[in-house]
């Protein structure tokens, strides 16, 4: 059962084959017992799955009708808002928060009858790329136990690939879904900008968060996708159905789509480990044999991604975390003098490092008389960035690159070097910055046996072309069905 | 201390409440002395994860105000955030609007005596949302009440061109008039939906050259007459200050004073004006919104004629004194139902004497406006017939008027009714002052007379005709009958 997809458990629980309970007894066995070393989760929720699952069971003996995700365990990223269990974003400051209200997706996954089996680890406030940054747990790669599973959606990902859970959901930054998805060798889907509701996400850069799914097939991938996209009246931001329909994602994703252009940006992609870029191209290979044309182009502003993004990015956090200042809920410093020590020492106390880092940078970014040099300057160059996507989609259906420059790194390698630790993000910034769909698919292992992941990046709102495209990699090769040898782990 | 000449510039920082049903970005209703947080939610309250939705009506309403300010509307406006730390703004920044305010370059009319008017030049007009209240009424400790967060408000910002306390107090009142007239703010300045803060400064010349003083910027004014006097204060003490120290406006040398109404004078809050760096960016929470076509052509629909242009037709129109105009066009609906009465038929002046003299009393001691007395316009304008025709006298007009709201009947009906129709038939009024003439002939003898006491006897017939008649004779006809007899 741990290898079933969740769109073929979920047939198997409607078909009354396998009882929704007893999936999420499995998932909870594996939890008891790969859990303590994985660290995926912040917290789970034993009694409430068990209920729901139930409940799931129930329906189906009783001949009523089931939700798309009826019985299937899934874990969200804890900076998703529940009215169960506290929304930590794996921070000091929100350790013990509880949400009033649950976010616009945790209320479509409970529709669609998914069991929530726990809120996965990840870096503080989605800022960081190995989950190192987490103050509340430390998650490690199921392939290695000494790795990283990337980040921010370290916990997810990890969840995933450990089969701690069928399918969960994670949000995506500047990569935070698509690289530990690839540092894990699952599938991860970061959505177009305006795709999923951010409603009930706890912001980290607004204008570039976008939530989306971490699952172990690409069918698994386009059944969350159609769960959890679509307008939502909270979200300003979200994009309605008649500007851009949400299709059936399942119902065209076995036909390849034909005369398909894929781009390569060669020289992009030169910074790459070089068994990163060997698994690039025999998966370039793979779509030549599958008919693709595959040509090279060259994208100019892609090299100032990074930078642009750490200006941008950054100073939407420092206005964004400003709400955690000890007066309303979270962590209050104990004895302030006065009010203006409840926000210092609170945030002091209570932020970490890279949190703290960010917020400065960002402050300074917005600060009067920088204003121009750097955020008016870095929305320029998004602009830019816009520009080269824009060109190279009116040649191409689709561009592939790495996921990230290399495979999963050593815990502590990078944490004490935030500017090697921010250039692990290089290939997947650009998509949040354009606002553009991308899925991380595995390609293959390198030489530690380590999960290399396969970048596809299209047009906006085209995630039905752009899982279609994923499909037919995933149909063609056997990467996504290898399991990472937790049971070695455990001993 | 020698008399040196000055000018003084005022120009006025003004924040409207807007009576939307909503707050600004959620779905809250607004309040005014409800429980402390008791109309938030965890948008309002900034909860994680929450995000702003734009409250269409709030822009209307404020597009509708800008209008009225002759505003140039930006067919292009967005919104942005100004950082800033404080208790009772739970996000630590304010949604607001920044470099492209939805309103610019407008101007509003106010009144500068005898009929003239000033025109004070309107910078901008932006939305943005309230901030909650900092309550320090309980021990060592402050509590924040947040019902007040996230109110829209319209922020209207004046250029310098007040050039008196009591041009800045014209200002306000104009516009209190205005967004009433146009339905967009309740503008009740005790419940704080209008806050003017002005800025203050004084053009001193001394010895031939000019020299500005300190601009000033005072705050916590409750009531025009704060307003006013606070103005006034500032005169008198800055104007003191430079003639003691000859301290002229630099930057970074403004101050912010309070006004403390108790002992009327404004108190020193900032020194100097701190470097406040509000960090402002784009708001990525809210789509940018565009101010045009069909949606701008409906709310310039709403427009209706200003307080101010009306009040000065009803002068040169109807010919009513300034006083009068003013007082029919405080609320727009007793203008409208003035005008209304008049178009109906009703002479202007009368109709002017039985509303400001009965109807607003009325309605004052109803606790209603005039139009919600329950009585018709044409009404009022047949009322008004009847005393001019002299079927009824004027003072019997306020009884009438007073049973029309009471019962919904036609004037004439009620005179009939309340027997108070005037007897104006010159051959049956005749009959009976020539039988007084006769049973009095003593006063006619001394009317004859002359000197006073032919002024007193002519008193005493006419009343002794009003007598036999119960009252009812119209002493105009009397009068003239009279004095045909007595020549």
């Amino acid at each position: 059962m741990d290898e079933l997809s969740a769109r073929q458990l979920r047939e198997k629980i409607v078909a009354g084959e396998v009882r929704s309970a007893e999936a999420v007894a499995k998932v909870f066995e594996r939890i008891e017992k790969f859990d303590p070393e994985v660290g995926a989760y912040i917290s789970t929720y034993r009694d409430e799955a068990f209920e729901t699952a139930e409940d799931v069971d129930r329906r189906v003996s009783a001949g009523e009708a089931v939700g798309v995700l009826a019985g299937v365990p899934v874990a969200i990223k804890d900076n998703m808002c529940t009215t169960f269990g506290a929304t930590t974003c794996a921070s000091k400051i929100l350790e013990n928060f509880h949400s009033p209200y649950n976010a616009t997706v945790v209320e479509k996954l409970l529709a669609a009858d998914a069991v929530i089996v726990g809120k996965a680890n990840m870096d503080e406030f989605a800022m960081g790329s190995s989950t190192e940054n987490s103050a509340l747990k430390r998650t490690v790669n199921p392939w290695d136990a000494n790795r990283v599973p990337g980040g921010s959606s370290g916990g997810p990902a990890a969840a995933v690939a450990g089969r701690l859970c069928s399918a969960a959901l994670g949000s995506d930054t500047g990569g935070s879904i698509r690289q530990p998805a690839g540092f894990c060798g699952v599938v991860g889907l970061k959505p177009t900008y305006g795709r999923v509701s951010r409603f009930g996400l706890v912001a980290y850069g607004s204008s570039l968060d976008q939530i989306g799914p971490i699952t172990r097939t690409v069918d698994d991938c386009a059944l969350m996708l159609g769960v959890i996209a679509g307008h939502d009246p909270s979200d300003s931001t979200s994009v309605d159905e008649q500007t851009a329909h949400v299709p059936d994602y399942l119902e065209k994703l076995d036909q390849p789509v034909g005369n398909l252009k894929i781009a390569n940006v060669p020289k992009f992609n030169e910074g790459a480990d070089e068994q990163v870029r060997a698994a690039l191209d025999e998966a370039l290979d793979v779509y030549r044999q599958l008919g693709a044309e595959v040509l090279d182009i060259e994208m100019p502003h892609l090299d100032y991604a990074i930078a642009a993004y750490y200006v941008i990015a950054t100073a939407e956090a420092s206005s964004n975390l400003a709400r955690y200042d000890g007066v309303h809920y979270g962590h209050r410093t104990e004895r302030p003098r006065d009010y203006v020590e409840v926000y210092s020492k609170s945030r002091a106390e209570a932020f970490g490092k890279e949190v703290k880092r960010r917020i400065m940078l960002g402050t300074y970014a917005l600060s009067s008389g920088y204003y121009d040099a750097y955020y008016l300057k870095a929305l320029k160059v998004r602009n830019l960035i816009r520009n080269d996507f824009a060109d190279a989609f009116g040649e191409c259906n689709c561009i592939v690159m790495p996921v990230s420059p290399t495979t999963a790194f050593r815990l502590g390698d990078k944490i004490d070097d935030p500017l090697q630790m921010y250039l692990s993000d290089v290939y997947t910034i650009a998509a949040n910055l354009a606002g553009i769909p991308g899925i991380s698919i595995p390609c293959g292992f390198d030489d530690k046996g380590l999960p290399i992941g396969l970048q596809i990046l299209a047009p906006a709102f085209g995630e039905a072309e752009l899982l279609r495209i994923a499909r037919m990699f995933e149909a063609n090769t056997d990467w996504h069905k290898k399991a990472p040898p937790l049971e070695s782990v455990d001993n | 201390m020698e008399d040196l000449a000055y000018k003084v510039m005022v120009g006025l920082e003004i924040h409207v409440q807007l009576c939307t049903r909503t707050k600004m970005f959620c779905g809250c209703a607004l309040g005014f002395g409800e429980d402390a947080n008791s109309r938030v939610c965890p948008v309002c309250l900034g909860m994680p994860g929450v995000l702003p939705v734009m409250n269409k009506e709030a822009v209307e309403y404020a597009v509708l105000a800008a209008l009225a300010l002759n505003c140039e509307i930006a067919e292009f406006t967005k919104w942005d955030r100004k950082s800033y730390y404080y208790p009772d703004l739970p996000k630590n920044y304010q949604i607001s609007q920044y470099d492209l305010p939805l309103g610019a370059n407008g101007f509003i009319e106010i009144a500068s005596g005898s009929g003239q008017t000033k025109r004070i030049r309107i910078t901008r007009a932006h939305l943005e949302e309230d901030a909650g209240k900092n309550l320090h009424t309980a021990g060592d400790f402050s509590q924040v009440d947040l019902n007040r967060t996230g109110t829209p408000l319209l922020e209207i910002v004046t250029e310098p061109d007040m050039s008196s306390a009591a041009e800045v107090r014209a200002l306000a009142v104009e516009l209190q008039r205005m967004v009433r007239y146009l339905g967009v703010s309740e503008a009740d300045m005790q419940k704080g939906h209008m806050r003017f803060e002005p800025n203050i400064n004084l053009v001193v010349t001394k010895d031939g050259a000019e020299y500005k003083t300190p601009i000033v910027e005072v705050k916590n004014l409750n009531s025009f007459r704060a307003l006013e006097r606070s103005v006034d204060f500032e005169i008198g003490r800055q104007l003191g200050e430079f003639a003691e120290t000859g301290e002229t406006m630099q930057m970074g040398n403004k101050s912010t004073r309070g006004w403390d109404d108790a002992k009327e004078v404004t108190v020193l809050q900032r020194e100097k004006e701190e470097a406040h760096d509000y960090r402002y960016f784009p708001e990525p929470d809210l789509v940018p919104v565009e101010l045009k076509g069909r949606w701008l052509k409906d709310v310039r629909a709403g427009l209706c004629e200003l307080p101010l242009k009306k009040q000065m037709r009803f002068v040169s129109e109807y010919g009513l004194s300034e006083y009068d105009a003013g007082v029919l066009t405080a609320e727009r609906s007793t203008a409208e139902f003035f005008d209304e009465a008049v178009k109906a038929g009703g002479d202007a002046k009368r109709v002017c004497n039985v509303l400001t003299q009965v109807g607003l009393k009325l309605a004052n001691e109803k606790d209603c406006s005039i139009v919600e007395l329950g009585i018709e316009s044409e009404g009022v304008a047949q009322l008004c017939g009847m005393v001019e025709a002299g079927d009824i006298s004027a003072s019997a007009s306020a009884q009438v008027f007073e049973q029309m709201a009471e019962t919904g009947k036609k004037p004439d009906v009620l005179a009939r009714e309340l027997n108070l129709i005037q007897k104006s038939d010159a051959g049956e009024l005749e009959a009976i002052v020539n039988k007084v003439l006769a049973e009095n002939a003593q006063a006619v003898e001394d009317v004859a007379g002359g000197g006073k006491k032919s002024k007193k006897a002519r008193g005493f017939l006419l009343g002794q005709v009003m007598q036999k008649t119960e009252g009812q004779a119209n002493p105009k006809v009397v009068s003239e009958i009279l004095d045909s007899k007595l020549g």
